[in-house]
């Protein structure tokens, strides 16, 4: 279970969260939706310890994130980057295999690419990428490409930051529903964030609406469109007009 | 009053934002450092750098130290007849290569070429996100990217001094049999005469010391560049002309700790 109580974290002036309290359970499927810039990248980087926050609490499962060994922490994650965030240098089998070629999980080379082209396929990729470099593939391919890393050494946890952002609507369901197999094939634990509402109908078990610093609103997938919130309500239907300015 | 008091403040800030900035590359520096003596080392990163750095920069530096050798060849000439000093050369120009001309000039040249391409490589890992997704895949990034560049540069550039060193030397050889009718047994053994191991090693010393600057450089200003093609584009020129500065300033530092009386 992670947790996050009372989480602070401001850039200069910018007080991106004003106190985050966060609930996500073992084994479910987390959706953090929000406006740009109300912090959602943030607070999943706090998580990671990728961003160190100002105050409040993080744990998992009911340990500090801050405190034991790093390496055994990172461990239990994955993540699938917004733009994938492939290494350029190295072909698609090593990005795949990056934890499985060094450090605590490291496995000799030929089983390492084993694995990566098996994951490769898993997400609807063929052995042939394999051997391309990041740059050679399209959008779509990059995001599995990325989505095959966060997965390869079968992590406990795994984040999505903007799983479909500038995918087609087509591709993106493919993302979705690779998304939500793996995660229910795995038993992983999950958080996503995202603006895309039907990635969040088809990924999440529970959402939470991150604005102005806070969790405005959570609860499960189903009691979203009657949840009577209106930031959740103005957010989830797309309106101009409501509590949330449309300039920001 | 408040005129004179604004003036102050600034020089204040200036001052303060120096000092601040000094203090991070220093330990930025002993942060890379520390690195060393904790496992792990990637090896393959190590050899990739050396062969980006060394291997790759000898082209350029080759061509410098030759050209250099070859006009200082015919400025010492030119000068030396002022006062019926023109056998001279070869000395001057294999002292003045080794202690000065060959570190310094090819150190430049390895900051134009090596500093901006390390500070544009890692910048853009940055906004890319690249670096954050190091850490998620517990891999730190000093030590994944910024320790093996260091090394490498610190034991690269050395050597590229020497084959400098030589290439210039020639370089002035090439010109003074050919263009000032030195004999080229007397030019060699002016040179090898004239020419102390000292001159050599204190050279590739100060190689080290500017290898070293180099790629801190490039990997300090990558590693804090901001978001965007702009911020990558800064940390760039920046990493490249805060290595150019400290070449100069450290080797007037190591030229007078070798060679003051």
């Amino acid at each position: 279970m992670i947790e996050l109580t009372d989480v602070h974290k401001a850039f200069g002036n910018n007080h991106v969260l004003r106190g985050v309290n966060l609930t996500v359970e073992s084994g479910t499927s987390m959706v953090i939706i929000g406006g740009s810039g109300t912090g959602k990248s943030v607070a999943l980087k706090s998580i990671l310890g990728l961003v160190t926050p100002d105050s409040g609490k993080i744990t998992l499962d009911g340990k500090d994130v801050t405190t034991g060994d790093r390496d055994a922490f990172l461990a239990r994650f994955g993540m699938l980057f917004q733009g994938g965030a492939l290494f350029d240098s190295l072909p698609v089998w090593q990005n795949v295999a990056f934890r499985l070629l060094r450090g605590s999980l490291a496995r000799p080379r030929e089983e390492a690419r084993e694995v990566a082209i098996e994951k490769l396929r898993r997400v609807g990729l063929k052995p042939d990428v394999a051997d391309k470099f990041p740059a050679e593939l399209s959008g779509g391919m990059q995001k599995r490409v990325g989505l095959a890393r966060a997965i390869a050494a079968e992590p406990e946890i795994i984040f999505f930051d903007e799983p479909t952002t500038g995918l087609d609507p087509i591709m993106a369901g493919v993302i979705n529903d690779l998304i939500r197999e793996i995660v229910v094939e795995m038993g992983a634990t999950a958080m996503t964030i995202t603006h895309d509402m039907t990635s969040v109908r088809a990924i999440a078990d529970n959402i939470a609406m991150l604005h102005d610093g806070v969790i405005k609103w959570t609860g499960p997938v189903a009691d979203m469109d009657n949840s009577g919130d209106p930031y959740l309500d103005q957010f989830i239907h797309g309106r101009a007009e409501g509590p949330i300015e449309a300039v920001r | 009053m408040t005129v004179i008091t604004a003036f102050l403040a600034a020089i204040g800030r200036y001052v303060l934002g120096t000092l601040a900035a000094i203090g991070r590359i220093g330990l930025f520096a002993a942060r890379t450092i520390s690195h060393l003596a904790r496992p792990p080392f990637y090896w393959r990163e190590f050899g990739h750098a050396l062969v980006q750095i060394g291997w790759l920069s000898l082209p350029v530096v080759g061509m410098t130290a030759v050209f250099t050798g070859g006009a200082l060849a015919l400025q010492i000439y030119a000068g030396g007849a002022r006062f019926n000093a023109e056998t001279v050369v070869p000395s001057i120009v294999a002292i003045g290569l080794t202690r000065e001309l060959g570190p310094v000039l090819g150190g430049l040249m390895v900051a134009a070429r090596v500093a901006s391409s390390i500070a544009a490589e890692i910048g853009t890992m940055k906004v890319t996100e690249q670096i954050d997704a190091l850490t998620t895949l517990s891999t730190n990034p000093m030590k994944y990217l910024t320790l093996p560049r260091v090394l490498a540069a610190t034991l690269a550039v050395p050597l590229l001094v020497a084959v400098g060193d030589s290439l210039g030397i020639m370089g002035g050889f090439l010109v003074g049999v050919g263009r000032l009718d030195f004999g080229a047994a007397t030019y060699l053994h002016n040179t090898i005469d004239f020419l102390e191991q000292w001159d050599v090693i204190s050279g590739m010393i100060k190689g080290a010391a500017f290898g070293f600057i180099v790629a801190l450089m490039g990997c300090y200003y990558g590693m804090n560049s901001s978001r965007g093609a702009q911020g990558v584009g800064s940390a760039t020129k920046a990493a490249v002309v805060a290595a150019s500065v400290l070449i100069l300033a450290s080797n007037y530092l190591l030229t007078e700790l070798f060679f003051s009386a």
